[in-house]
């Protein structure tokens, strides 16, 4: 190693063999060749497989009829017309249902909980800190599967439901909630509540304004308070009363009318085992997200802002929150993904996700290869649209910090 | 001073004696003020945390032990006839069903090898985790080496011992043997994946991001799906690997990928001095890597490693999903048995089954924060 033992080498004298650069290209080269030997032996193995299986790889069974029902489904879907492809599309919707509400209770579930575990009442946090130990110790199948059970044995029948103030009923079948029924001139009050958030934010901006100029802080709470309700509750009346509530009967055996114009909302047992489940086991995580993030602020800063004659409520708002919020932001994301992804353990209640969709396409049309290929990118593609809301999120923050 | 004059009436001539402290500020009561009602809202909280408590732990109280069902040799003790409408937990079903649960349908006769591979797992991680007890080198190259070849012998059998087939594994038995392949599976895939990842060749990188970011994409249950749809065309029809020996490849791969980043970040610790270091000393990549880097990376990557390990351990319950019956598979196929035939055993098997998953992976997350304790002392700059 030390001096060059043999004359004529290129680098310095020492042997090409020593030379990084060579050695790296050499590695390099190596490992494409294994690799592309990889991929075309597996290659070659699918296709000896499925010449021998008499399969053929081709994606136009999406355009064939699927046939088995899907519940819930976000869009039409008819057992006897829709298609492979459409049943994959209310798959998905149903993922993304279940993740969207999954991740605004987890959110707000793991936010109470991570702050309680810093509350300084003793029993608040203890309560808080053996919620996240059980939570976040038992696996999610498990708490899926006891979530949907307890849905299903010891509830009513239909007939006995639990009724909550005469519009929501429990029971068996699920959860049934009143619906909304938007008439004609609807748009109104939605314009009428845009106007008033638009409102809204210019005379907050003002104040904020007037407050750096003057030092005095015009009050907006009040007028903004009676614009954002006021503003829709006039459009409400003067269109005519165009939104209303369809509430759930009792219709015979059952509970509705659950198809038609007049449909209320029916959550399933499986989307509510799902959600419940993930929710509950996600909130643990984001909980201590949550506890790290606010501890991860360093006292000073505390003291500082009350150094600065910040009330407690200012310092949360104004210098402890923005901060942690940048220490929170990228694992929160991470809970987010992880509980997007973990909708598919809906396989293990019935609860028809993308997978599950796919897995009954599978088996049925016997395209497993192309099934298989189609839920991967799908998977890839959100966590991809994830990561990359993530950096540019990561990016803003950075500049706001100096 | 004082000499020189008689001190002034209103000078205290007598000591006296030390007043015990305010009650409000010390014992128990000042302890309750300070922690429980230093404010109205504070004082609302602990009301509504005492009533939270008495609302979950009461009925958890009432199912567990005062209403639960002890002695009985079916499902007929537990139900709503023999035990009353609030029947609580059915624990005849745990104690009758365990070695069910444990073993599953492995061969009575041959329980035994079973029963020395827990001892053999047991040892091994002791001798690995265990700081005091030295030789880790040879710990890891047991874990990595001995110990799979020992264990794989014992439960497939062979060489003298009685074949059996993996079919007949199942329950605690099979998800502790999921859990361990895909320990000791990703530690040697995740470093190799970690160091391609931070390595100056771009093929090598690339690869190694493509591989982490594919697995950690998407979720296992479609890892699983894969390996036991797709790796029946991809290998050759004569190789036909069984459904767990699929399964685990798949567990493998996919927390290999975890494992990388974990280990990746690991390495990213060190400082920068130490490979440098280790290059004037004139240590070739090999060496340094040997005797600088993994030592030191893998140490500081022990809390994150873990934490990968509570996860898998976890994980193993979604093999059940290609028809693996692991220890929560088997506890409710036993519960669906028709000697089982009552309204609490599913929920008494939910209860049995989380607690051992709580127990072990609990343990985990307490090692992981006390290494972390432990590794905080030295390297951090």
């Amino acid at each position: 190693m030390s001096i060059a033992t043999e004359p004529g080498g290129g680098n310095g004298g020492s042997s090409w063999i020593n030379d990084p650069k060579t050695r790296s290209i050499v590695f390099q080269v190596a490992l494409v060749v294994l690799f592309v030997a990889l991929v075309a032996w597996l290659a070659n193995n699918t296709m000896t497989n499925m010449a021998r299986l008499g399969t053929r790889l081709s994606y136009s069974y999406l355009g064939e009829n699927a046939g088995y029902p899907i519940s819930p489904a976000l869009i039409e879907y008819s057992v006897s017309a829709s298609s492979y492809g459409r049943a994959l599309v209310v798959g998905l919707l149903n993922t993304l249902l279940a993740a969207g509400i999954g991740l605004v209770f987890a959110t707000i579930l793991g936010f109470i909980i991570g702050i309680a575990r810093l509350s300084s009442n003793w029993l608040i946090a203890k309560i808080a800190q053996v919620y996240i130990e059980i939570f976040r110790n038992i696996p999610p199948v498990l708490q899926l599967m006891f979530w949907y059970a307890l849905m299903r044995t010891p509830m009513p029948d239909p007939k006995n439901s639990f009724v909550f103030f005469n519009v929501a009923f429990l029971n068996k079948r699920g959860l049934y909630l009143p619906s909304l029924n938007f008439g004609d001139g609807s748009i109104l009050i939605l314009l009428a509540l845009l106007v008033a958030i638009a409102v809204t934010v210019f005379l907050v901006r003002r104040a904020r304004k007037l407050q750096a100029e003057t030092g005095r802080r015009p009050r907006v709470i009040f007028l903004s308070l009676a614009l954002l309700i006021g503003l829709p509750v006039i459009a409400f009346l003067a269109a005519g009363m165009p939104i209303t509530a369809n509430i759930p009967v009792h219709a015979g055996f059952n509970i509705g009318p659950t198809t038609g114009p007049n449909a209320v909302l029916a959550l399933g047992p499986e989307l509510i085992g799902i959600v419940f489940g993930l929710s509950i086991y996600t909130a643990a995580f984001i909980a201590e997200i949550v506890r790290g993030g606010i501890r991860s602020i360093s006292h000073g800063q505390t003291e500082a802002a009350r150094g600065l004659g910040l009330t407690n409520g200012q310092n949360l708002r104004l210098v402890t929150v923005p901060q942690a919020v940048r220490v929170i932001i990228p694992p929160l994301t991470n809970q987010y993904l992880n509980l997007t992804k973990n909708t598919s353990l809906g396989h293990f209640i019935g609860y028809a996700d993308l997978t599950l969709v796919n897995e009954t396409a599978m088996n049925q049309s016997q395209h497993t290869i192309e099934g298989m290929s189609i839920v991967m990118l799908i998977y890839l593609i959100i966590s991809i649209i994830t990561s990359i809301l993530m950096n540019w999120f990561n990016k803003r923050v950075a500049l706001v910090e100096r | 001073m004082s000499d020189t004059m008689s001190s002034p009436s209103y000078i205290q001539t007598v000591r006296l004696e030390p007043q015990a402290a305010p009650t409000a500020t010390s014992g128990a009561i000042g302890w309750m003020r300070k922690n429980l009602f230093s404010s109205v809202l504070n004082a609302v909280l602990t009301v509504l945390a005492i009533a939270l408590i008495v609302v979950v732990v009461i009925p958890l109280y009432n199912f567990v032990i005062g209403n639960a069902v002890l002695v009985g040799a079916s499902g007929q003790a537990c139900t709503t006839a023999a035990a009353g409408a609030h029947v609580g937990a059915c624990w005849p079903f745990v104690t009758n069903r365990f070695w069910n649960f444990i073993y599953s349908t492995y061969p009575e006769a041959e329980r035994w090898r079973v029963n020395l591979y827990f001892l053999l797992e047991i040892a091994t991680f002791v001798w690995l985790l265990v700081p005091r007890i030295g030789g880790k080198g040879w710990a890891l190259l047991n874990l990595l080496v001995v110990f799979p070849l020992l264990s794989f012998w014992l439960l497939t059998g062979g060489l003298g011992l009685t074949p059996v087939e993996t079919s007949r594994w199942g329950g605690f038995l099979l998800t502790i043997v999921v859990a361990t392949v895909g320990i000791t599976a990703s530690l040697p895939l995740g470093v190799l994946f970690a160091l391609g990842r931070r390595s100056t060749m771009p093929v090598a990188r690339y690869l190694s991001i493509a591989f982490i970011e594919y697995f950690r994409g998407i979720p296992l249950i479609v890892v699983l799906f894969l390996a036991n749809i797709i790796l029946r065309y991809f290998l050759p029809a004569s190789w036909n690997p069984d459904t767990l020996l699929r399964a685990l490849i798949g567990m493998s791969l996919f927390a290999s990928a975890y494992m990388a980043e974990v280990i990746r970040g690991g390495i990213a610790a060190i400082p920068k001095g130490q490979f440098e270091g280790a290059q004037a000393l004139g240590l070739k990549y090999w060496q340094s890597l040997a005797f600088i880097i993994l030592p030191q990376g893998l140490k500081q990557a022990i809390p994150g490693i873990v934490n990968t390990f509570i996860a898998m351990f976890k994980d193993t319950t979604l093999v059940a999903a290609v028809a693996i019956p692991d220890l929560l598979a088997t506890i409710i196929s036993n519960s669906q048995s028709t000697d089982w035939l009552a309204p609490t055993v599913l929920y008494t098997g939910f209860i049995f089954a989380a607690s051992i998953y709580w127990i072990f992976c609990f343990a985990m997350s307490r090692y992981s924060l006390w290494m972390e304790r432990r590794l905080d002392t030295g390297h951090k700059r």
